[in-house]
């Protein structure tokens, strides 16, 4: 039974990274861009957020310097996307790679540093339930907030008149310029909303979750976060059921190697990759699946002039 | 937003900034840097110095050039072949890392006893693995329609998983001191060297023929004719009757084989052994040297001599200033995302608003 707790709680922890970079990444993507940059994204934050609280002992304000630093970067994008017309694809890559450089040079001093500890997590009354208590609500949290913030993007969404606004220059930018939507604003905020959800996910990575620095270690989590919305179909609702799943996933290797089972911990840690590409192999097997709440414009260059 | 300019479709594009823009891009990457070195408390100058001109000084500087160029002219070539074909093939680092699994496992065969012949061996079994792990990418797309993105990218980190297994266990040198790395390979299944006293090794000549045999190949082959029309129409293409699957698959496997290739030369070239970071990111930098290079095998020999600058002098800059080298990937980083600003001018140009209302 404990172990089924520790399951639960931990899987909780490592899916709410995943869901805060999903979650943003659908905005950004029904608004009809694709950042690709999102790992590089993380990794700035992770490193922006670490030295926030390394350097004021509040944890807060070190996941208020990754969620801005994730929106300056987006921001970034968002000039050279919207403003330059640059290829969504090759600029987000470019992001990514950069992110990784950036990370790695910002974050040298810091390698190796631990953070102070930290308050009791977890909701007050709700976390001294027996075996619920300590499974589900005795985290950080963050890991509610998440989980609040799936709910307001679904019904901003799928509720709002803004959200119906950000929908239509996401599946029609054209249509929606004719009807003097401002496209290119509408699309810099959508970017920059992702971007300060993936840098939450970054700084709670670095802060929260490992907690410290270490280059590199956001390990592909950016990646899995973009191919969970594909396997998502861009829905909120599966989105959160993805994120756990994956969660579940690392989390049940972990375990698996601290029963000491008799596979080699470099195989183990394969299994959240080697999962998203079975799953992503499964989900687009059919293209209509896919294609059913795919932005239509997503990744096409908008040139409001012609 | 009302910004004084905005940008104007070009009825062509312009032909001169297609060349001119990688070079604009290179010297903005450089004055961007000595801002970075202001703003570290260095030296602009000395800085500079150091990163771009020091390594050029010597003979020996050179030598560490053309060595550093080589894995980033393999993949690069290759990949810009997948970028031509609309295929965005991003693993190359894995595809590395198999080839260099592959290629080292020949390697560790070799004994006291071994010829020479043993170095073809080496190359072919590296360009295999590379192209076996490639192909992983084509199938799941081909079959699956599955995003190669993602999935070249998940197999990077499979490969490097897949090389640190290997080294922590079976392939481990029993008299390593417990490190992670297999033994050293014996010098018969080392990559022979063609500049004597330095580490250049054969590996520069096959990567400067592939380069070659690739130009050839765009310029003078079907093959090479239909990867360019797929890529500047997809619908000609198709109307044309290409394959869209004969060239996914031929580019993957082809691009897949020269990073293969790369990485089985990277592990019995300099490196001298299977360790868990064969490669500082090579895979990734050639995706950059590719666009400088303007997918043109020419184009990308010289970009990848520039990109190999980088990291040479990131390597000094952390040896002679104490700066950390990771400025190397900071270079890397901000040396695509000019080129991709400066690329804009090919097909636009910028107008000023004013103008532009009296025009039209």
């Amino acid at each position: 039974m404990n172990e089924v707790v520790a399951l639960a709680a931990a899987t909780l922890s490592a899916g709410t990274p995943l869901l805060l970079a999903a979650i943003g990444i659908v905005v950004s993507e029904k608004s009809g861009v694709v950042n690709l940059g999102i790992e590089g994204i993380m990794l700035v934050a992770a490193v922006a957020g670490f030295g926030a609280a390394h350097a004021t002992g509040i944890a807060e304000l070190g996941l208020v310097a990754g969620a801005a630093a994730g929106a300056a970067l987006a921001l970034l994008f968002a000039v050279l996307t919207l403003g330059l017309l640059t290829n969504q694809y090759a600029t987000g890559l470019a992001l990514a790679l950069f992110g990784a450089g950036l990370s790695a040079f910002l974050g040298q001093s810091l390698q190796g540093e631990s953070l102070a500890t930290r308050g009791a997590d977890g909701i007050p009354g709700l976390r001294d339930i027996p075996i619920f208590g300590p499974a589900l609500f005795a985290q950080h949290w963050l890991v509610y907030f998440a989980l609040l913030l799936v709910v307001a993007v679904a019904w901003f969404l799928s509720r709002t008149r803004a959200g119906l606004v950000l929908r239509a220059v996401g599946e029609s930018p054209e249509a929606a310029h004719a009807l003097g939507v401002p496209v290119r604003r509408i699309r810099m905020m959508a970017l920059a909303f992702g971007g300060a959800c993936a840098g939450l996910a970054g700084a709670f990575l670095s802060i929260i979750y490992t907690p410290l620095w270490s280059e590199g270690m956001v390990a592909g989590r950016g990646w899995i976060a973009l191919a969970l919305v594909v396997f998502a179909t861009w829905r909120p609702a599966r989105v959160v059921f993805g994120a756990y799943l994956f969660g579940g996933v690392t989390m049940l290797q972990f375990h698996l190697q601290g029963r000491g089972v008799d596979v080699p911990s470099q195989l183990l840690a394969m299994t959240p990759y080697l999962a998203t590409i079975i799953v992503l192999a499964l989900i687009s097997r059919n293209p209509r699946w896919i294609r059913l709440n795919m932005p239509a414009s997503l990744g096409k260059t908008f040139t409001p002039n012609t | 937003m009302t910004l004084p300019y905005v940008l104007v479709p070009r009825a062509v594009p312009a032909r001169a900034m297609l060349w001119a823009s990688p070079l604009l891009a290179i010297v903005l990457t450089v004055l961007a840097g000595a801002l970075l070195f202001a703003l570290m408390g260095q030296d602009p100058a000395q800085g500079l110095k150091v990163f771009l001109w020091d390594p050029l000084a010597t003979r020996r500087g050179w030598s560490e050039l053309g060595l550093k160029a080589t894995p980033l002219i393999l993949c690069a070539v290759g990949l810009a072949m997948c970028f031509r074909a609309n295929v965005w093939n991003i693993g190359a680092e894995g595809q590395l890392i198999a080839g260099a699994i592959a290629g080292g496992g020949i390697a560790l065969l070799a004994t006291r006893d071994s010829t020479r012949m043993i170095v073809p061996a080496i190359v072919v079994a590296a360009a295999l693995g590379g192209a076996a792990w490639a192909s992983i990418t084509a199938w799941l797309r081909d079959r699956f329609n599955a995003n190669e993105i993602l999935v070249s990218l998940m197999l990077v980190y499979v490969a490097q998983l897949l090389l640190a297994w290997l080294v922590h266990g079976v392939w481990k040198d029993p008299e390593g001191f417990g490190f992670p790395q297999s033994k050293l390979f014996e010098s018969a299944a080392r990559m022979p060297i063609v500049l004597a006293g330095t580490r250049l090794n054969i590996g520069f000549v096959l990567a400067l023929v592939a380069a070659g045999a690739l130009w050839l190949m765009l310029a003078r082959m079907v093959i090479g004719f239909q990867l360019k029309v797929a890529g500047l129409a997809p619908l000609a293409a198709r109307y044309a009757g290409f394959s869209e699957r004969r060239l996914l698959w031929f580019a993957l496997l082809l691009s897949g084989a020269l990073a293969g290739i790369a990485g089985g030369i990277e592990a019995t070239g300099p490196v001298g052994q299977l360790t868990p970071t064969i490669s500082p990111g090579y895979g990734f930098a050639a995706i950059i040297v590719a666009f400088v290079g303007r997918l043109h095998p020419v184009g990308i020999v010289f970009a990848s001599f520039v990109m190999a600058l980088f990291y040479i002098g990131g390597e000094l800059a952390q040896s002679r200033l104490g700066l950390p080298s990771a400025l190397t990937g900071v270079y890397q980083g901000l040396l695509l995302f000019f080129l991709l600003a400066c690329d804009t001018l090919i097909m636009y140009r910028p107008m000023r608003r004013k103008v532009m209302a009296v025009s039209a």
